[in-house]
Order: C-alpha cells, then structure tokens, then sequence
C-alpha cells in the first residue's frame, strides 16, 4: 500500500467515525423503539387485515376486511364503544367545569396554598387499583359511606356495584374524581399565563370576582381549556385499569365493555385469542386518538403563533 | 369602602370554604382506605359507618401479607421500577444528545417519525409486544416486565427540549478545546440538564410503580407479580375481607404518597410542562 493509499484510507476512517458517533448515540434508543413501538404498531395494522390470522403458526387465509366486518357487527364491540364514547361525553365536561373552578380558587391569594395542592393533586401519583378499591368499599351497598350519605340527605341506597343500572355512573364518578389532579394543574399553568395586569385593569374598572372570572379567565384561558379537553379525551377513550378494581372486570353483566377492554378480552381472554379482531379494534382506537390529536396539535400550533 | 371590605372577605370565606370541602373529597378515599386497613371486620361492616377505627393494630397487614406474599410483590416493583427508570434514563440522555447537538442525515426527518409515533396508544401495540415476548422466550420472567420500557419518545421529547435550550456556543467551545461529545455529555449537559432529568426520572417511576396492564400480560407465576396486579390477584382470586384489601393497597400507595410530598414541585412542574404519559 502506498503512503498515499494509507492516508487516505486513514481518512475514510475517521470521516466515518464522525458520521457512526451520532448513531451510535442513537442505538439503545433505537432498539428500544423499533423493537417495541415501531414493529407493533406495522404488526397491528397488517394484522387487522390478515384473516383467520393464527399467531402460532402465522398463518392466515388472506387480505380483507373481514376482521372489521366481524368487529362493526359484534354486539359487545358496538357496546364498547357506546360506554367508552358516553363514559367520555359524561367524565370530560363535568371533570373540565370543576377543574375551571378549582383551579381558579387555587390561583388566588390563599393560605396553606401547599396543602390544598397536595390535597388536590394526590390521586395522580396513586395507583388506580389500589385507590379504585378504596371506591369499591366506598360504594359497597350495605355499609359504604357513600350510601350513608346518600341516606342522610334522604335518598335511598343504590346498589352500585351489583346492578347494572348502577356500574356505569359509579364508574363515572370514580373516573371524575380521578382525572381532576391532571386537570387543574394544566389549567392552573394556563391560568399563571394570564398577565395580572388585565385583573388589575378590571378592578379598576369596577368588574367584581364573578364578572371577571367570566370576562377575562374564562375567555383568555379558552386554549388551555381546548388543549385539556382533547388530552384528556384522549386518555378517557383509553378507559381500562378502572373497571378491575371496581367490577373484577366489565360490570356485572359483561354490560360496561370499553374499547381497550375489548381489545384486551379479544387477544386474552377469549379462547382461543382472536389477534385479528384485537387487531382490527386497536386500529379503531388508533383511528379516534389520531383524529384528537391532529385537533391537539392544531391547537398547540395556533396558540403559538 | 367599608362595605367592599366586607364583601370582599365574605368572598374569601367562600373561597375557603369551596376548597376545603373539595379537598376533603379528594383526600376523603386514601382517609377510608388508610382507616379501614385498620378496622376489625366487624367495624368495617358497620352502618352508619365507623368513622375511626377502635384500635391501631397491624393484625390485617399482617394477615394480608400471611395470605399473599407482598413483600416480594414490594420487592418485584422496586426491582421492575429501578431498571426501568435507570435504562430508560440512559436511553433517553444519550438519545436527546443525538437529536440535540449532533448532526447525522436524516436527523429531522426521523424526529418528525418519532413525534408521530408518540401519540400511539400503548394499549394498541401491547398486542404484539406480548407476543414478542413469548417469542423472545422472556415471557412469564421480570426481564418482560423491563424491556418494552428501556426507551421513551415522550421523555426524550422532553429532555430533548430542555438539551435545545442550552446555546449551542457552549457546545462550540467545548470542542474547540478538545472535549469529546462523550465528556461534554456528561460533564456538561447533564449537570445543566439535572431538573428536568429529576423530573423525567420522578414521572417514569410513578407511571412504572403503577402499571397494571403490561405485568398483568407478561408473568403469570405468581412469584413474579408486581405490586398494583398482585393486589388485583389478591382480591379477585379468593374474594379477599374489605380491611384486608384496604391494608394491602395502603401498602402500595405509601411510597408514592411519600415521594409526593417531598417532591411535589418537581413532579407538578413536570406534568404542566409536559402532560402526563398516557
């Protein structure tokens, strides 16, 4: 090899140094990716149109629409998404009203400031089964406390674990209680925004509490509020983990199905698991989250500008 | 004057009084659940309800734990959490440094792909992940509990953010002086970087103490379980006495509470600025 030669094959070496060192950075990342969030997420969508798909033997009887034909005409899929779209339509605007408020108070000038927050934003960090069986024995029909004050105010017991009638508000109120911590404290970040000088100017103005809340809050926290609503649309849609502590499962009478309950009963509970169908549901859901999401980052972008 | 003064602590008493009676039905559950692993089962299935226990025994964490094993369920989660947050942490720094200061072609097409793939629900690829661990022959072993974690696109968007903030003049003159990336990486950014690693770390390891779906796919052995799906286990496989559930799952949410209160600001901070993992 010549001097010449060796320098520049010296050369291609380092040049190729330079340009690996950033994928070398890169790799553990990547693995981690590829491996469990960019191939499941093909896998999924390929599946959904494999039918008669069997995982064990990869085998399948040919492309369509099968898996979604079955999946659109199966009562308990219908069901699922009739409970996940109320759950939502009940959970979000109660959840987003009381977060307005609360969060508003909590913006004020107030003592034990510190207290209150920790008292608000607890349920956050708390497991939803273990909380969710605190529920279960708040909601019992014989000696739970929330009967007892649903007696003390004149209303009779409602059995709201064993009858159907019942799961699904119980659910509900506990998904309420649940999502209110993430909500305040994105409306309160939104609420911090808002530059003290347009309250100053009000009071200057005459304006009492209540006409500002609704004059100047509520109208320039209105893209905080937007963004909350679709975030948490979105992880509402996903209803699952709560139904176990509850209900051991959907309700009673199998009668509170939700998407991801569905997609979970689909690939594991039912023998033998039909991955196509999962499939096909997941794709639903994927479907929904997308559409929330391209609003989400409209949104984001609009404010921005 | 006089009158707006008056009116003006009158709205603060309300203001108080809101929020103290929404505080009390916050904290009201972990208040019954702590109360309850307490009671005997007599009191627990008292009407009107036992407002406080008779007595502060540990007879019913006792009992729990003589009924199902929960300390290596406690031992499980810690081991499941520690490894997923530290690989996820290494993952997540030295993949936000590639993003942030290196140039590599491709670079932002690829970070487009990545933020496209964030909004995908982890509830739609966790079909094919149980299968990849049954097929990775890790399934039913607390390797399946860590591996499909060992790498976040939210918590690098995150830190890639905060890497974004600190001016690329810095990064210049380090290597005018012969620093390596590597060094600079560490010796540098990371130290810069410590409140929002702070805040990824706390975030990740409340989301991995709490996970229920994933552990409750990947073990079966009852040995392997994590806290939150062994006390579903508990209850759900031998219809488990109220007192008994309540003492168990005050056991799990103790040291999340107590990581609340030492670290609220960090953790608050972190969901406003961030959202929470879904």
């Amino acid at each position: 090899m010549s001097t010449q030669e060796r320098k520049k094959s010296a050369f291609s070496l380092t040049v190729m140094r330079i340009k690996a060192e950033p994928f070398l950075y890169l790799a553990p990342f990547a693995l981690g990716i590829l491996v469990f969030t960019l191939y499941p997420i093909i896998n999924v969508f390929l599946m959904s149109f494999k039918e008669n798909f069997n995982y064990i033997t990869k085998e399948f009887s040919g492309w369509g629409l099968g898996n979604y034909q079955y999946i659109l005409k199966d009562p308990y899929f219908i069901q699922a998404f009739k409970n996940t779209f109320f759950y939502v339509f009940i959970v979000i605007p109660i959840s987003t009203c009381l977060s307005v408020v609360i969060a508003t108070l909590l913006n004020q000038k107030i003592k034990f400031s510190g207290l209150f927050q920790t008292a608000y934003f607890l349920p956050m960090v708390t497991s939803t089964i273990a909380v969710g069986l605190a529920w279960k024995f708040m909601f019992n029909y014989r000696s739970g406390v929330i009967n007892y004050l649903l007696n003390c105010f004149g209303f009779e017991s409602l059995n709201w674990l064993q009858v159907t009638t019942y799961n699904f508000p119980a659910l509900c109120i506990y998904g309420i209680w649940a999502i209110l911590p993430f909500t305040i404290i994105l409306l309160l970040s939104g609420l911090q925004n808002i530059d003290p000088m347009y309250y100053t100017a009000a009071k200057v103005d005459g304006a009492g509490p209540i006409k500002s809340f609704f004059r100047i809050t509520i109208p320039l926290l209105m893209p905080t509020i937007f963004l909350v609503l679709i975030i948490n649309t979105i992880s509402t849609f996903k209803v699952f983990n709560e139904l176990f502590p509850l209900f051991n499962g959907p309700g009673v009478s199998n009668n509170l199905f939700t998407v991801v309950y569905y997609i979970y009963y689909q690939f594991r509970v039912k023998m033998p698991s039909k991955y196509g169908y999962a499939a096909a549901a997941a794709v639903v859901l994927f479907l929904v989250i997308f559409v929330f999401t391209m609003i989400q980052r409209w949104i984001e972008k609009k404010t921005k500008d | 004057m006089k009158k707006a003064i008056h009116h003006f602590s009158f709205g603060k008493l309300m203001v108080y009084l809101f929020l103290i009676l929404g505080g009390i039905i916050m904290i009201f559950p972990f208040y019954w659940m702590i109360t309850g692993a307490f009671k005997t089962t007599l009191e627990i299935q008292m009407f009107p309800p036992r407002w406080w226990p008779a007595s502060f025994s540990l007879d019913n964490f006792k009992e729990a734990m003589r009924m199902a094993p929960f300390g290596i369920y406690f031992i499980n989660s810690v081991i499941a959490m520690v490894s997923c947050v530290t690989l996820c942490t290494l993952t997540t720094i030295l993949g936000s440094f590639a993003f942030s200061k290196l140039n590599f072609p491709g670079k932002h097409i690829l970070f487009g792909l990545l933020l496209g793939l964030m909004m995908v629900p982890f509830e739609m690829i966790v079909i094919t992940n149980y299968r990849t661990v049954i097929d990775l022959g890790v399934y039913n072993t607390t390797l399946a509990l860590i591996i499909p974690f060992t790498s976040s696109i939210f918590y690098m968007y995150i830190l890639k953010g905060f890497f974004d903030s600190i001016p690329d003049s810095l990064y210049q003159a380090a290597r005018v002086d012969g620093c390596s990336n590597w060094k600079y990486l560490w010796r540098v950014m990371v130290p810069i970087a410590r409140p929002s690693l702070v805040t990824i770390i706390l975030l990740n390891a409340i989301s991995c103490w709490n996970s229920f779906l994933w552990p409750m796919l990947a073990v079966v052995n009852r040995e392997l379980r994590t806290l939150p799906f062994g006390l579903y286990a508990f209850v759900s496989e031998g219809g488990a006495k109220t007192e008994l559930m309540m003492a168990a799952s005050t056991i799990i949410i103790i040291p999340m509470i107590i990581l609340f209160l030492f670290a609220r600001k960090q953790i608050v901070n972190g969901v406003a600025r961030g959202g929470i993992k879904g």
